[in-house]
């Protein structure tokens, strides 16, 4: 399916004089070598300790390999020797912006194999959170990926939504990053009091924001020169990558597990799912941005609908998952994160398989980035949305 | 008959028009005095102009930028250079030691030295040159070869491929820029800039006495020429050279403490001495408006023959507007993310250039037709 021989000529940028005939005089005894660039592992362009090896001929980039594995921390490992409540506490450190959905994942699936009933209520707070932790994340690629374009603004505009909406998740979790807030069978603590009248105001005043974006990034001219028919993604490829989320949806694949196979109470709120058409940089981006604005419309909705009640189950003192298998997929914000929990009956998972969004989308970046300009590999890092800790685990 | 016509055609014998330094004292002292003059301009300007970047892009981006350093963070850029001295001096191992060390001063210099013919007001200037514009964009893109040294010499790819892209931005550029300011030295019929500033002043709409600036007749000009000059400083959205998400910090990259220090003051001095090279051309050097002079002055339009109060002020109303078009400068790298080479360089080549080769026919022709 990925046959890089039969793609056409996708990539737009032309490197300075490289379409001039020379007409080599005199012996010919003239050659040039291509150019081995390493980008990382510390470099700015990849946020985080991601290294990719270029092969340069110029500026155009005849190979790229991918070099992951700087950050591996033996995340399914560790979770071996965690009971089936500690570690939600790990899960959500692999991908640090989103740690919420992490750690919702790990529940769910945990929930699954004892079969467990979570109160209505845990499961709408469960997605109020889930969505503003999307917001969280997508606002911070909408900034590091202008920046990365050059655009340093934005990075500011983001961080000015950021911080207030993590002021309203601490005020409910306790944390600002890996909130650890779920728990087998509902959630820690319910939310403090005024945490819906302020989740109100920040999702309106988003809301109001949020055409800033629209504004001065994807509606500069410069940004559409440097993304539009940058880095096309068909969608065969980018299913046979095993590509989700953003970058998904940018080919135009209607993907999206809260959609497809509804959990929590997905089902019972309207969840629109934006589709790019060439899947190339700007549909990326443009894809990112519109999650933000249909994850604030799910917020609205859940504003309406959340009904009062219990938050969690009363647990054994000891959680013991039964023998057995379970598979459960969530859409987290960079795309599908599946957790396979196998369990022998013990107090620890016997194996915790992580099937992260990062690692699956960075499948595509040397397929993408074959041909290209090294400009143009800056707009496609950062328009496939991964986190380096995300890769590795 | 030789003889003749040779001198009819040659020009008036041109007479630098005095400085305001040039006292009746020893040649010597009369020099001392330029010097400190330039050197002034040179360590102050850049500074308060790195200042107002600093608190404008803190403003535009919802930051309040430095504070904490003298008042309101006055002193931010100073405590900046303290600790640039400070920091070792870091050559790597495999860098061409000589070339390394030269090439952020073979950058600074001509930086400082076009400031020799910028006129600030009436009378404030080093030497009017005869041949003021052309030495100006002479001398400022000699910098580039001090950027294409450090990228050599600082045996780093992504210093190398800096330093080229800066080399190709300035071949690319430097030609709509002379292009856009022959026009002017066509209009103004003569190569000085204290003349063009005085041809500005007298320049009126042909059967009007409306006074104009040259940005009236030559806005087309003028934005090539500030296009331009941002590509030659390598300011955002131009600044591939440096282009931190893909090079690091391009051919800056390897340089610490006070050399790099010096490459970041080459750019700072050259916004400034760009934009009065701007004021100069287009915008009626120190007029406040067209057509009003500064009082107190008398010859060419009240231009001239100022007396200290009038030139101060002319100093004042030149350094403001080179304040706005520097805060210009400032927005724009708040506002767009920067170009991709190929498309910088076809922007240059396929438009700014026929534009600008527009603009000097249409002038050329009206010169000799209207004004």
């Amino acid at each position: 399916m990925s046959d890089l021989s039969t793609r056409e000529k996708i990539h737009p940028g032309t490197a300075p004089g490289e379409d001039i005939a020379l007409e080599i005089v005199g012996d010919g005894d003239f050659a040039t070598t291509d150019m081995t660039l390493s980008i990382g592992p510390a470099h700015p362009a990849t946020h985080g300790v991601f290294r990719i090896v270029l092969e340069l001929n110029g500026e155009r980039i005849t190979a790229a390999r991918p070099v992951i594995g700087y950050m591996h921390r033996g995340f399914e490992k560790l979770a071996e020797y965690r009971d089936f409540r500690q570690i939600k506490a790990l899960v959500n450190r692999h991908d640090w912006l989103s740690g919420f959905s992490n750690e919702l994942g790990v529940a769910l699936v945990v929930e699954k194999m004892l079969e467990m009933e979570v109160p209505d209520r845990a499961q709408w707070i469960r997605m109020l959170i889930a969505e503003w932790n999307r917001v969280l994340n997508h606002l911070m690629f909408v900034g590091s990926f202008a920046l990365e374009l050059g655009a340093i603004t934005p990075m500011f505009y983001a961080f000015r939504e950021r911080d207030e909406i993590q002021y309203l998740l601490e005020a409910a979790t306790g944390g600002r990053l890996h909130f650890t807030y779920n728990q087998v069978g509902g959630l820690k603590l319910d939310l403090p009091k005024g945490f819906l009248a302020e989740s109100v105001r920040l999702s309106k005043l988003t809301q109001e924001r949020l055409p800033d974006y629209f504004d001065l990034v994807l509606g500069n001219e410069i940004f559409q020169a440097r993304t539009v028919g940058v880095g096309p993604l068909p969608p065969e490829v980018a299913l046979s990558f095993g590509v989700t989320g953003p970058t998904l949806q940018a080919a135009g694949v209607p993907e999206d597990s809260r959609v497809t196979e509804p959990y929590l109470k997905y089902d019972e709120v309207d969840v629109p799912v934006h589709l790019g058409e060439n899947g190339d940089s700007f549909d990326r981006f443009a894809c990112l941005l519109y999650r933000i604005q249909y994850s604030l419309h799910i917020i609205d909705q859940i504003h309406d609908h959340l009904p009062a009640g219990p938050v969690n189950t009363k647990l054994p003192k000891m959680v013991k998952a039964p023998e057995g298998a379970a598979y459960q997929r969530i859409e987290n914000p960079l795309g599908q994160l599946g957790y396979w929990l196998e369990s022998d009956g013990g107090r620890t998972p016997w194996r915790l398989k992580m099937r992260t969004p990062s690692f699956s989308n960075v499948q595509s970046i040397p397929y993408l980035l074959e041909g290209m300009l090294v400009p143009d590999a800056i707009s496609v890092l950062g328009s496939v949305f991964f986190v380096v800790g995300d890769i590795d685990r | 008959m030789n003889v003749e016509l040779t001198a009819s055609l040659s020009p008036a014998v041109f007479v630098p028009a005095p400085s305001a330094f040039d006292l009746d004292v020893a040649f010597g002292i009369t020099v001392a005095i330029k010097v400190a003059f330039i050197l002034a301009l040179f360590l102050v300007v850049p500074l308060v102009v790195g200042y107002m970047e600093h608190k404008a892009m803190g403003r535009l981006q919802h930051r309040r930028g430095p504070v904490a350093a003298g008042p309101f963070g006055t002193l931010q850029l100073v405590a900046d250079g303290i600790k640039f001295i400070q920091k070792e001096d870091v050559i790597p191992a495999a860098a061409d030691r000589k070339v390394f060390a030269l090439a952020p001063g073979l950058a600074l210099v001509p930086a400082i030295l076009v400031f020799l013919v910028l006129p600030f007001g009436p009378g404030v200037w080093a030497v009017d040159l005869e041949l003021g514009l052309f030495y100006a964009l002479a001398i400022s893109s000699v910098s580039v070869l001090g950027v294409m040294m450090g990228g050599w010499a600082s045996a780093n790819k992504f210093s190398l491929i800096g330093g080229l892209r800066a080399g190709a931005q300035l071949i690319a550029y430097e030609l709509p820029l002379i292009l856009a300011a022959i026009a002017v030295a066509v209009q103004a019929g003569t190569l000085s800039l204290v003349g063009i500033v005085e041809a500005q002043a007298t320049f009126t709409l042909p059967g009007t006495d409306l006074n104009l600036w040259f940005v009236f007749p030559q806005i087309l000009g003028f934005v090539i020429f500030f296009l331009a000059s941002l590509a030659e400083l390598s300011r955002p959205p131009f600044d591939m050279p440096i282009a931190d998400s893909e090079l690091v910090f391009g051919y800056m990259t390897e340089y610490t403490g006070i050399k790099f220090a010096m490459y970041l003051l080459t750019e700072y001095a050259g916004m400034v001495s760009m934009s009065a090279l701007m004021v100069v051309l287009y915008l009626g050097g120190w007029q406040l408006l067209p057509g009003v002079g500064l009082p107190g002055c008398e010859g060419a339009g009240g231009m001239f023959d100022c007396g200290w109060l009038g030139a101060i002020g002319g100093v004042v109303i030149t350094l403001a507007k080179i304040l706005i078009l520097t805060f210009i400068m400032v927005w724009a790298r708040v506002a767009y993310p920067r170009l991709r080479e190929d498309q910088l360089q076809r922007l240059s080549w396929l438009v700014l250039v026929p534009l600008s080769l527009i603009n000097l026919a249409v002038i050329a022709i009206a010169k000799v037709v209207v004004f």
